[in-house]
């Protein structure tokens, strides 16, 4: 055993105490410590993904002397490492950016809580990831779900308080709902850890009382997960939760958190249930289609909204749509897209989500789209960042979003069914002209000049915000340009999953 | 008094003269206007949502909203019923599902050496699911504090401070004399009760969660009998603070260390114990303690916060 084994468990040890002691450092400390510490973690990450890809493969961490089926377990691999520390990079960059505006937004008194919130958040966010354990995933789902609602009420305008009270019941909803998911696994099964439930699921496929609980719990663990990270007809929430918190918080609450929930509902289809069962399901036909119905749902809905901040919102609705659909799909290869589309939106929203208040701020605070006229050109790097984030939104080659839709194309063409990939097609059609319809307006809007432009003053991008979003672009880059190496890592990834 | 009344009934002055002094001031630029309107705007931003369901109701939501609530209410607990039917029997023995479970009860004992199964569970062989635990009661304690607590730094206006010295004058049941004397009689016991559970949580129902609890709502009994100026001499808002940051570091540092020690095969030279004295099942007496300590700082803080929503800890 290397040295590097322990890594994830001091990712996830580490950032609960750091979690604890911001809560008696003073704001500057706390700020300073969070923001060194989370660099400490993207290194470790970094280590722990290059360590992975050497080996090819992955390991699993016993957390104490009990070995797999009697004592918790961590795993990490080259997906789980990768996530990670998209994670982190995602996360380092919101904090860094929005820092000013954490400054406006909260009481002085309360922003060491904000930076306790962060690191619990992380610690949150590594466990999920690494775990290997169903029932270690609930218990860091609850403190992501308490973590994002402190994030949230801690910028205290009404919006915010209304938004975080809907917000925590949707997420209360969706959080029983995995429980009892979980509890009926256990109850069948008689096992919480992944690989030997999985064993057990493999045994009972054969016994069509056990299939018909397994089913049933399998379809309530995905609705209540489906709640929590937005998936169609549960999205009515998003654009109040992210479009009136502060910056950091809608950044990461719409690029991490959402995504998170997504990655341990893959990770238990894959690893608890198994693709070959999974394909079987009914469930896979249901987020199929309420995949497709959210695509086309939130580029209506963002269509309509007379706010920068909500349109953003709407469109991560139909972000979240698209890895349901390729979910749905219930092959490697959909799979494979709906991982790429995770870290694509990640990487897309949170710069989107980061520019929009920069963008308002040049506008007399409005984020109304009639104030909005110019602010481009007001502040130079806010309109570059945002024009970035669009076109890959929209799917324009070279940027993260066209090989994510791409990959979901290839997917669709593979399924082996003519009726999947017609409707696949039509929506990502579809949706592609929708995403451009609106973007291409609020660029246009935002870069023509308003009347009165000689009076205003054009502010120049601090460094503290230039650098995130220039690691932010270089990652989008990344993911557009040499797409097919992430995707190879993904399903190497998932190649010791099983 | 007299002659203002005097003045006021020939018509010469305003009897509510003096209140005409606490008339707002003129906004003095338009900058501060629009301040002021957003202000407004944004803590009353719910009004515009307001008038979306004011309409809807008129057109019959509502109507709709319980349909439909009864209905998917109705079928889950179908889907549910449906469920339960299909699970294996209560009380039969289902050799593959019990393996785990069986080697916990069996093997417990000599393994963690605590004789209480669950804390063998709970605080050993499933020890990580528990420090996330504790950190989740951490969190909401957080939460909390980020809504409810209030210092010189961030009190926007005075009324919120005239309620509190008005509730602290008239509402104050420490001056209770009946108070005072249950809560002389009842406090030590608690405490003493809360100490047991806490410490013999490996060798009969109990531990860290139970206990703290029992000792927090014996905090709660001794603030409100003798008035929280009594609590704060021996525990200021800053010390609990670093209580809980001690209780909490102590426990992630002790369970990393067994982690570390145990993956790694290296030997982690906690002695175990003989099971049933009170000094054993290895670090589960330990963690107990920081365990008990959060949960009853967790405790006697939100109560604290709710009382006056000061925590007093700057």
């Amino acid at each position: 055993m290397d040295f590097i084994w322990n890594f994830p468990l001091f990712t996830i040890v580490l950032s609960l105490f750091s979690g604890v002691l911001c809560m008696v450092l003073k704001r500057r400390t706390a700020r300073t410590y969070t923001m060194i510490f989370e660099l400490i973690l993207i290194c470790m990450t970094g280590a722990v993904l290059f360590y992975t890809i050497r080996m090819d493969g992955s390991f699993t961490y016993p957390m104490g002397e009990f070995p797999a089926p009697w004592g918790n377990e961590i795993r990490a691999g080259i997906l789980e490492s990768m996530i990670a520390l998209l994670f982190l990079i995602v996360m380092f960059c919101s904090v860094l950016s929005g820092r000013k505006f954490l400054e406006l937004d909260i009481d002085e008194s309360k922003q060491n809580l904000y930076y306790t919130l962060i690191n619990l958040m992380t610690a949150a966010l590594m466990a999920m990831t690494w775990t290997n354990d169903i029932f270690t995933g609930y218990v860091f789902l609850e403190i992501l779900t308490l973590t994002s609602c402190g994030l949230l009420i801690v910028r205290e305008i009404g919006r915010t308080t209304l938004a975080a009270v809907r917000y925590m019941i949707m997420n209360l909803l969706g959080s029983g709902l995995f429980l009892l998911g979980v509890v009926l696994l256990y109850d069948v099964t008689g096992h919480l850890l992944m690989v030997p439930m999985h064993e057990e699921i493999s045994v009972l496929a054969s016994d069509p009382a056990a299939m018909t609980v397994i089913n049933m719990a399998i379809g309530i663990l995905t609705i209540g997960l489906s709640i929590k990270s937005g998936l169609f007809p549960f999205h009515y929430w998003m654009p109040d939760t992210y479009g009136w918190a502060t910056p950091t918080s809608g950044s990461v609450l719409s690029a991490l958190v959402s995504k998170c929930y997504i990655f341990l509902l893959i990770k238990i289809y894959l690893r608890v249930v198994g693709l070959p069962i999974f394909a079987g399901m009914p469930i896979r036909n249901i987020l199929l289609v309420l995949g497709m119905c959210g695509i086309v749902m939130g580029s209506v809905s963002a269509l309509h909204a007379d706010n920068i901040n909500r349109m953003v919102a709407f469109s991560s609705a139909a972000q979240i749509g698209y890895i349901y659909m390729g979910i749905g799909l219930a092959t490697e290869a959909g799979f494979t897209a709906a991982v790429f589309q995770i870290m694509a939106h990640a990487v897309t929203k949170s710069m989107l989500f980061l520019t929009t208040p920069r963008l308002a701020a040049v506008s007399g605070d409005s984020l109304k789209f009639r104030n909005l006229q110019g602010s481009a050109l007001r502040d130079r790097s806010a309109g570059v960042s945002f024009c970035i984030g669009a076109f890959s939104m929209i799917g324009i080659p070279i940027f993260a979003g066209f090989s994510a839709k791409l990959q979901f194309a290839t997917a669709a063409v593979y399924s082996g069914s003519s009726v999947k990939l017609v409707l696949v097609m039509l929506v990502l059609a579809i949706s592609s002209l929708l995403n451009a319809l609106y973007f291409i307006r609020t660029i246009i809007r935002i870069y023509s000049p308003a009347e009165d432009e000689e009076q205003r003053w054009p502010v120049r991008g601090r460094i503290n915000y230039n650098i995130p979003m220039a690691v932010l672009t270089a990652a989008n880059l990344m993911l557009g340009l040499f797409s097919w190496v992430i995707a190879d890592l993904i399903e190497r990834g998932f190649a010791s999953f099983v | 008094m007299n002659e203002k009344f005097r003045k006021w009934l020939e018509g010469e002055g305003d009897l509510l003269e003096h209140v005409s002094d606490t008339e707002e001031k003129p906004y003095s630029s338009r900058e501060e206007i629009k301040h002021e309107v957003k202000r407004i705007n944004d803590r009353v931003g719910v009004m515009s949502q307001g008038r979306h369901l004011i309409r809807a109701e008129r057109r019959g939501f509502y109507a709709l909203y319980r349909i439909v609530a009864v209905v998917s209410c109705v079928f889950l607990i179908g889907v549910l019923l449906f469920t339960i039917a299909n699970l294996p029997r209560y009380g039969e023995e289902n050799p593959r599902a019990t393996e785990v479970t069986r080697r916990y009860v069996e093997k417990g004992i000599e393994e963690t050496g605590a004789v209480n199964i669950v804390s063998g569970m709970i605080l050993d062989y499933r020890a990580f699911d528990t420090l996330g635990e504790s950190h989740v009661l951490f969190t909401a304690l957080i939460c909390v504090m980020i809504l409810l607590r209030m210092d010189k730094k961030n009190m926007r206006h005075g009324y919120e401070d005239f309620y509190t010295i008005r509730d602290e004058k008239y509402f104050d049941i420490s001056r209770d004399s009946i108070m005072r004397t249950v809560g002389l009689i009842l406090i030590p016991c608690i405490f003493l009760y809360g100490i047991y559970v806490l410490l013999n949580g490996q060798n009969s129902p109990g531990g860290g969660f139970s206990g703290g609890a029992v000792m927090g709502a014996g905090l709660i009994i001794f603030a409100s009998s003798f008035g929280f100026k009594s609590v704060d001499r021996v525990l200021p808002g800053r010390r609990i603070s670093f209580i809980t940051l001690a209780a909490l570091s102590f426990y992630s540092f002790a369970k990393g260390y067994v982690f570390f020690t145990g993956a790694n095969g290296i030997p982690n030279h906690i002695p175990k114990g003989v099971p049933g004295a009170i000094l054993s099942g290895g670090l589960i007496l330990p963690l107990d303690i920081a365990v008990g300590i959060v949960v009853c700082c967790t405790m006697y803080g939100f109560y604290s916060l709710f009382k006056r929503g000061n925590n007093g800890s700057d």
